[in-house]
């Protein structure tokens, strides 16, 4: 067994001799490796995170035809390091009528919710932090905690555009939550298990090929799930000035700026996951775990990018269209989904792969072009009931 | 057992690093306050009443069917991880439990409970 | 004393120090607050139990579902979320000696019990607890009776709910 084709284990043997041939107590040392190696991850996710800024910035550009950070150093890359010193020098203000603990908790659960997803992300087959059992449950307790850090900096803001904004931020992530626990029982019910490297061994077929609908909603959810555009009515400049952010000033704006990055970015690595083979790639992942962590991040960053081009292409909408999307559409199909998924599981248990792959592409098809056809003609007669009578529509916020 | 200890290191040094962090722009940044820095910020313009009110009741109805969706969830996780080796009687049994519940939002939606207005 | 008994220990104290500044304290949100703390203690007691599955579920539902719910029900019911009338009445001194009778009397049932002291035993390496709730819960000689009523009481929830809400003013 050499470094390079298991390194996270002859690291941690390496340094657990030299901690215990100091006279640690084997335990102790066990603990403190443990405690190092997430450590480093999550600095270097804090790093890759400093990246995303200028990432976001330079694509947004590009969709917007423009340039983007340009000054300073090649291509602007230097330009989040002074984004970074900016919100460190910055005066970190506290409204008056602020719960002060709760106001100060909100920032650090929010970013704290999105590091811990990275516990269940297998960066490579030996190279992970948690082979949890419960990975894709593991995923919406995570953001269980986002959504109560959201909730807490909203109210304890005690500003109204703050309350306003975090409470339509958790209304809408709560509902969301619905198709995206479904849609993650899809690669559960293929692959028979809940553990992220199970889910990625089984994908000798992409489940995006056999589930190009689940992928979709999927990401839908998620987009919702992260508040991005079309979703992002919580944020409302126009409306709401930023929403549940509102009062946050330097560093504590800071986190949940780069809490919704990296957010955006794990939510691109698990769409990888679920969908995509994760590390997997034409088995390019057994020739050494850092090409499988290549590829993995390949994938994460692609991910990524159609949640960037959803959001700088699409406008914002309102959020009673929003919630009705939601509860009169989405959930509905990813229930219907679901059990087309099972059924067809167990009915094509005996074929060969590509019927079993063939006949799960053509239900999810079929499935997506029914509901389709459900969801015009009902939106057919609702407009030509609101024309005929000729009634002025006010739009309800 | 040992899994847990990770995960209790994830949360660990998850909140260490946005404390640093935060602590870093508490060092380094100028502490000037006053109270026109310190009011609420609604645009300029002075804030009347109080934040703190009472919201309407349409957020509530959200959020219970939610916990009665995220509880069916919860229930179908294990189901979905077993159903591979199950065969056809638990994915009618599976359909029954969903169907049951999906009767609850159709009536919902009937109500007019799930109209934002 | 082994390590996971000291863990537990804290966890305990955690949960409980969390319980009572939810029946203590005089702001309503900060009540729903320390709740979910309680209930995140909880989550940690189910994992040093090895029970992965009910560990993250209590996070997914109680943190993600119940606690959301709390705190919209007190923005929906009290006009004034500052509003801190007082958190005793008369009586709390009966209730306070209650709980201790019944904290006591339960002690000492399980002081008896063979598994009083004992701590977590480790799972076999291949004992897939998921899996085997799911054939249980699908079972026709097990559970599965059980998880269609679960459907139904779910049922019942919301239809309740939606009634309880429903205003047949509005249009």
């Amino acid at each position: 067994m050499s470094f390079w084709n298991d390194p996270l284990k002859v690291a941690a043997d390496w340094l657990e001799g030299v901690f215990t041939g100091w006279g640690m107590d084997a335990v102790l040392s066990h603990v403190l490796v443990a405690f190092l190696g997430v450590f480093l991850l999550i600095a270097l996710l804090m790093v890759l995170d400093i990246f995303l800024v200028w990432i976001e910035r330079k694509v947004v550009a590009r969709f917007q035809d423009r340039i983007g950070p340009n000054r300073l150093g090649p291509f602007g890359l230097i330009q989040p390091f002074a984004d970074i010193i900016k919100l460190i020098i910055k005066e970190d203000t506290t409204p008056s009528g602020a719960d002060k603990v709760v106001y100060n908790l909100a920032p650090i659960l929010s970013m704290m919710s999105v590091l811990i997803l990275w516990a269940v992300v297998p960066l490579a087959p030996v190279v992970l932090g948690v082979d949890l059992n419960v990975g894709a449950l593991f995923l919406i307790a995570a953001g269980a905690i986002g959504t109560l850090s959201i909730i807490m900096a909203g109210w304890s803001s005690n500003n109204k555009f703050a309350m306003i904004g975090g409470f339509r931020q958790v209304a809408v992530m709560v509902s969301f939550e619905i198709p995206m626990l479904t849609m993650l029982m899809i690669p559960t019910i293929y692959a028979g298990s809940m553990n992220m490297n199970a889910i990625i061994g089984a994908q000798d077929v992409w489940f995006f090929i056999l589930s190009p609908l689940g992928a979709l909603i999927f990401l839908i959810a998620a987009i919702a799930e992260l508040g991005r555009a079309p979703f992002d009515l919580a944020e409302g400049e126009s409306e709401l000035v930023s929403g549940f952010n509102i009062e946050y000033s330097g560093m504590k704006f800071g986190m949940f700026y780069a809490g919704e990055l990296l957010h955006a970015f794990t939510f691109g690595g698990f769409w990888a996951i679920l969908f995509f083979g994760g590390y997997r790639f034409f088995g390019l992942e057994q020739v050494s775990p850092f090409l499988a962590i290549l590829i993995l991040i390949i994938k994460a960053m692609l991910g990524y990018w159609v949640i960037m081009w959803v959001k700088y292409t699409m406008m914002r909408i309102r959020i009673d269209q929003m919630l009705g999307f939601n509860w009169k559409f989405l959930t509905p199909l990813a229930f219907a989904l679901l059990l087309v998924t099972a059924l067809m599981n167990a009915l094509l248990a005996d074929a060969p792969t590509w019927l079993y792959a063939l006949g799960m592409f053509l239900a999810n098809v079929v499935t997506g072009w029914i509901a389709l056809e459900i969801a015009r003609s009902a939106t057919r007669k609702e407009r030509e009931q609101v024309e005929g009578i000729k009634t002025p529509v006010e739009a309800h916020h | 057992m040992s899994e847990w200890l990770y995960i209790a290191l994830f949360i660990v040094v998850g909140l260490i690093i946005p404390i640093g962090a935060i602590g870093a722009g508490f060092i380094f940044g100028p502490k000037k306050p006053n109270p026109i820095k310190e009011s609420t910020y609604e645009c300029g313009i002075e804030t009347v009443g109080d934040a703190w009110i009472q919201f309407k009741s349409q957020y509530y109805i959200f959020a219970l069917v939610f916990l009665v969706f995220d509880v069916e969830a919860v229930f179908l996780f294990p189901w979905a991880v077993k159903l591979g080796q199950l065969g056809l009687y638990a994915v009618v049994e599976g359909i029954i439990f969903v169907t049951i519940l999906v009767v609850g939002l159709v009536y919902t939606w009937r109500k007019g409970m799930l109209e934002w207005v | 004393m082994t390590a996971q008994q000291i863990i537990f220990m804290i966890v305990a104290a955690y949960t409980l120090g969390s319980a009572l500044m939810v029946v203590t304290t005089r702001n309503l949100v900060h009540a729903a607050l320390w709740l979910v703390s309680t209930l995140f203690g909880v989550a940690v007691a189910y994992a040093l139990l090895n029970a992965n599955f009910i560990a993250v579920v209590q996070v997914v539902v109680y943190i993600g579902a119940i606690a959301i719910l709390f705190i919209f029900a007190v923005m929906l019911t009290r006009k004034d979320m500052r509003d801190s009338g007082p958190q005793m009445n008369r009586n709390w001194w009966a209730g306070a000696i209650v709980a201790v009778l019944v904290f006591a009397g339960l002690a000492f049932l399980l002081s008896g019990w063979s598994g009083f002291q004992n701590t977590a035993a480790e799972l076999p390496a291949e004992f897939d607890a998921i899996s085997l709730l799911g054939e249980a819960l699908t079972s026709p000689q097990a559970f599965v009776l059980p998880f269609e009523v679960a459907s139904v009481l779910l049922l019942a929830a919301l239809v309740g709910a939606v009634y309880v809400a429903f205003n047949p003013t509005k249009k």
